[in-house]
């Protein structure tokens, strides 16, 4: 189950073009919420819940393409589209932010302006006219809102699509939700019980605002402005994000979460996220994107910070579902981003997990800086590509202090006419005595129009460290495929079930209600792709 | 960046080098090969020397080695050293064909050998003159200089090399030892060209080593063609031998038929830097390539190892190892990559890398790559970089055996499995010995042909 509460099931049954009785399904989703609070009490009902949903995953994958393209009908207040500095400045004035943030903005887009989009990926990726894009969209009435009564009723509708029914968030176990649709953070919830442990989540905007000393001292430190071409369009015109801080001592008493949709068309979004665990604390930060289809490409470059002090974890986790494009490569997202972690105090940890089933093009490299002694980073990873998909993705581990370690898990599985690429670095500098690493890349191919590819760099500097990186690509056994047939499982499930059975270590490592949802959309992703 | 700078200022200057003397370099060699030349003239002029942005080419600063000043010589020199006395010493066990190449041109051969019928070995400059037939068909078909810098400034610099033919259905028991040797009272720049053939169900073994003999800075850029007809078999085995302060860019096209196969075995035990590049393409179906290197560094030197292999056809194999012990303030590179292209099903491709750093001032950087457009494959790669293993240590040293036998032992240990490959006894034995004795220390500079020599 999904931690805001909607199953596969739902999202399913409002796919895009069809008549959607929106009163019926939010009637169903509580229906299922209150099923699930007594299951997790009662465990043999539990069990029985967990046949539905094995039932519900495979009468998905006989469904349709993708299943989250819906546009909300809600007006944008944009700004012209291009880029130049008074955009720049517009954003930051419309935001009305201090002098630092227009500052650093201004920065990064002249770096930006001398920059050159990266070539090296093993991708296509078509020419991207950067003036013919939106930087900022914000949804109408946008203003705070005191009890959830004065959101705007179509944007509510919205997030009642996606399962999100505010309304009911709080009575939901342990999640707490900061919805981001399009570029502004309209509804924070749970943030008066985090308040109460010093815990501070909140979106960007707020958090330039309001504590611009953390943003002064963390913002830039981990991506800097000029880090990369796409980093540096993300400084200068990011709309918003979340924010989170985690005081001393403190282990976050739930999972949070933000929720990322792009909405408005022709609207390339840019995220930015900043979370800082303070010596001695742990948080657990899931992110989940669905995006409405559109066969206009848009772009999405987002950054994400990490800072990690003393003792401290952070575990991210992400689902991106982002639309495709359809089965002849038309359309879907391009998907840039940056996310880097640094453990900067001694036996800290930063752990990224991450599925990846949607975007067209995904050009994306979750990183750790190993500052701190005895820091530990972690990448597990299962992208999967199909029909025209492109991804180039993979992790880089920085080991600068003593005894770090790291670890990596790639799964990748390839199908239809996609190429899908791991790339990673693995660098021991010399004052990195006695550290780890180990990296395990898989690549699974299904079909014989796909690409699979593995790029890993190794760059050791010091004797005492050990590196181990190993790579297999295959496709699944026609033994296999026999075994499950003479049993009475059909092709398709039985490969559904291979390819679960393949990805399962990683997808062990999301959080549990993750889980169940990042199996059905690898079901999705794959599906038709079995010939 | 520098780099780039440096680099555009060599290619201006070899650009100039080559106007100048053009018709010097022309005079020797036929109309076919003069065409060639100006072919890769115009391709090395659009591309020019790679620099480190170039991926492939990342660990290594082509214009810190070409930097300094060159002597070339674009007609043969009367040689001012006794070769005589290299050839005194024969070791018994290694019966081989031996020939002899001065400043990457050829000088003899061991004329006492009688070669089977219609086998051809000797100078190509000479060769292709004589036997136009073959040359006109495979020169510079497989060496890509329209898109390879190195390459393209070979074949226009280009005068001679070796030349090996191997007609059909022969087999050359013995060895074919060839010796490749850099003597010049200057800072010297060559550029071989070499073309082996073998065709069709032929089978040769080449033994191949390089050494300098005075130490002054040597910059060999030699290209090298084989060619496999179906069902060949060519084993190559190449000693690197040469000064710290010479540097060796080594780029070798195999391109093989159905049923063929290929051994490359490097072992680079000297040499200031070092550049590997093995481009195979198996383009028959059952087609079999095995690439291995062994690399021992230590002071300033640079190793770098570039393997593609080309799965172009179905059902063949190919598998790579390589492995080094860096020490000192060596600085190692290996990039290896596996393409296995579309229709290339039923392939299996391995792919290893193993380092052992000795000393925080060595580094290594390794980046096995796997490319795969086919779905019935078995392709696996790996990489490690690491130490010599603590816990068998202690066992030794717990057997009563020192600290320092004991770590040479594992280390030779971990050379072995890549000269246990040799499958040719004497060779095997001479370079394992040559190893030993790298690997204690008593091999400072060689600077004789340690085959022959020892």
């Amino acid at each position: 189950m999904h931690p805001l509460g909607f199953t596969c099931g739902e999202i399913a049954s409002l796919s895009w073009g069809k008549q959607i009785d929106l009163l019926g399904k939010n009637h169903k989703i509580k229906i299922k919420k209150n099923k699930i609070k007594t299951a997790s009490k009662q465990v043999p009902e539990s069990a029985i819940d967990m046949e539905n949903e094995n039932d519900n995953i495979i009468n998905e994958v006989t469904q349709g393409e993708y299943k989250y393209g819906f546009v909300t009908d809600i007006e944008s207040d944009s700004i012209p589209k291009g880029i130049n500095e008074d955009i720049v400045r517009l954003i930051s004035e419309k935001k009305n932010e201090p002098a630092f943030m227009l500052d650093f903005r201004l920065k990064a887009y002249r770096k930006w302006l001398t920059m050159e989009m990266p070539r090296w990926a093993h991708l296509k990726i078509p020419e991207i006219n950067y003036h013919d894009i939106i930087y900022y969209s914000i949804p109408r009435q946008a203003a705070k809102y005191k009890s959830i009564d004065e959101v705007d009723p179509v944007l509510k509708d919205t997030f009642n699509k996606l399962g999100i029914p505010l309304e009911e968030q709080k009575h939901l176990a342990g999640v707490a939700v900061d919805a981001v649709m399009d570029s502004i953070s309209v509804k924070t919830t749970f943030k008066e019980t985090l308040a109460e442990s010093g815990i501070i989540f909140c979106s960007m905007s707020e958090a330039i605002k309001e504590h611009p000393d953390l943003i002064k001292k963390y913002l830039g430190s981990v991506v800097p402005y000029g880090d990369n071409y796409f980093a540096a369009l993300n400084s200068a015109v990011f709309s918003d994000g979340s924010f989170v801080y985690i005081p001393k001592g403190i282990r976050c008493p739930m999972e949070l979460s933000t929720y990322f949709r792009i909405n408005a068309a022709n609207t390339g979004q840019f995220e930015r996220t900043l979370i800082i665990a303070d010596d001695e604390s742990y948080v657990s930060y899931l992110e989940g994107c669905t995006a409405p289809r559109r066969d206009e490409n848009q772009l999405h470059a987002a950054v994400v910070e990490i800072i990690a002090l003393e003792h401290a974890e952070v575990k991210y986790s992400t689902v991106q579902n982002w639309y495709p494009g359809d089965k002849n490569g038309k359309g879907g997202i391009y998907n840039f981003v940056t996310k880097r972690g640094i453990c900067k105090g001694d036996n800290s940890k930063i752990s990224w997990t991450q599925v990846e089933t949607g975007s067209a093009i995904t050009w994306k490299y979750p990183g750790c800086i190993l500052k701190g002694n005895n820091s530990t980073g972690e990448f597990f990873s299962v992208a999967v590509t199909n029909n025209y998909q492109q991804a180039d993705t993979g992790t880089k581990m920085i080991h600068l202090g003593a005894n770090t370690k790291s670890r990596i898990l790639s799964k990748g599985i390839s199908a239809g006419r996609s190429n899908n690429s791991y790339r990673g670095l693995v660098k021991m500098t010399k004052n990195a005595e006695n550290s780890r690493n180990f990296s395990q890349c898989d690549s699974l191919l299904l079909g014989d129009k796909c690409g699979a590819h593995t790029f890993p760099y190794i760059d050791v500097q010091n004797k005492t460290s050990i590196v181990e990186h190993e790579a297999t690509t295959s496709k699944i056994g026609e033994d296999q495929i026999f075994y499950c047939n003479q049993r009475g499982i059909s092709t398709e499930d039985a490969v559904g079930l291979i390819v679960n059975g393949y990805v399962k270590e990683v997808i062990n490592r999301l959080p549990m209600e993750f889980a169940v949802e990042a199996q059905k959309l690898l079901q999705i992703s794959l599906e038709g792709s079995v010939g | 960046m520098e780099n780039i700078d440096e680099i555009k200022t060599i290619n201006e200057e070899l650009t100039g080098l080559f106007q100048e003397h053009v018709h010097d370099i022309r005079k020797n060699s036929p109309e076919f090969i003069n065409a060639k030349r100006e072919e890769a003239f115009a391709d090395f002029k659009k591309l020019g020397l790679p620099s480190q942005n170039i991926e492939e080419y990342r660990y290594m600063d082509f214009g810190k080695l070409f930097k300094g000043n060159y002597t070339q010589l674009y007609e043969p020199q009367k040689l001012t050293v006794d070769f005589s006395s290299l050839f005194k010493c024969n070791v018994p066990e290694l019966d081989s064909y031996i020939i002899v190449l001065v400043n990457g041109r050829y000088y003899r051969s061991d004329l006492k050998f009688k070669f089977p019928k219609g086998v051809l070995i000797g100078g190509l400059s000479q060769l292709s003159k004589e036997h136009p037939e073959i040359m006109e068909t495979y020169y510079n078909k497989y060496a890509g200089s329209e898109n390879n810098g190195l390459a393209a400034l070979n074949t226009a610099f280009a005068q001679d090399g070796l030349f090996i033919y191997i007609p059909k259905n022969t087999e050359i028991e013995k060895p074919i030892q060839i010796i490749n040797i850099l003597v010049y009272e200057k800072d010297f720049m060559v550029h071989p060209r070499n073309f082996i053939m073998a065709d069709d169900s032929s089978s040769a073994k080449i033994v191949v080593c390089d050494h300098t003999l005075t130490p002054w800075k040597y910059l060999t850029n030699s290209v090298t063609e084989i060619i496999l007809g179906n069902n060949a078999r060519l084993d190559i085995y190449n000693i690197q031998d040469e000064n710290n302060s010479s540097a060796h860019i080594n780029s070798v096209f195999v391109n093989q038929s159905s049923g063929s196969a290929f051994v490359s075995n490097i072992a680079s035990i000297h040499g200031g830097t070092i550049r590997n590049n093995i481009h195979v393409t198996l383009d028959g179906e059952r087609s079999e390539a095995n690439i291995f290197g062994l690399y021992l560094t230590d002071r300033k030197q640079h190793i770098d190892n570039f393997t593609f292999v080309d799965h172009a056809k179905p059902n063949c194999v190919s598998s790579q190892l390589y492995k080094g012990v860096l020490d000192d303030e060596a600085t190692g590179a290996f990039n290896g990559k596996i393409l296995v292209r579309k229709d290339a099903q039923n392939t299996n491709a391995f792919q290893k890398n193993n380092n052992v750093l000795l000393t925080n001032e060595a580094r290594m950087n390794t980046k096995p790559q796997l490319e795969i457009y086919a779905d019935d494959v078995k392709c696996s790669h790996g990489a490690t970089v690491g130490q010599i293993n603590e816990d068998a240590l202690f066992y030794m040293r717990s057997r009563g055996i020192s600290e320092k036998e004991a770590r040479l032992m594992l280390m030779y240990a971990f050379a072995f499995e890549v000269i246990g490959k040799i499958n040719f006894a004497p060779l095997q034995e001479r370079i394992t010995d040559l190893v030993d004795k790298r690997l204690r220390g008593e091999l400072s500079r060689c600077s004789n042909c340690v085959v022959n020599c020892r």
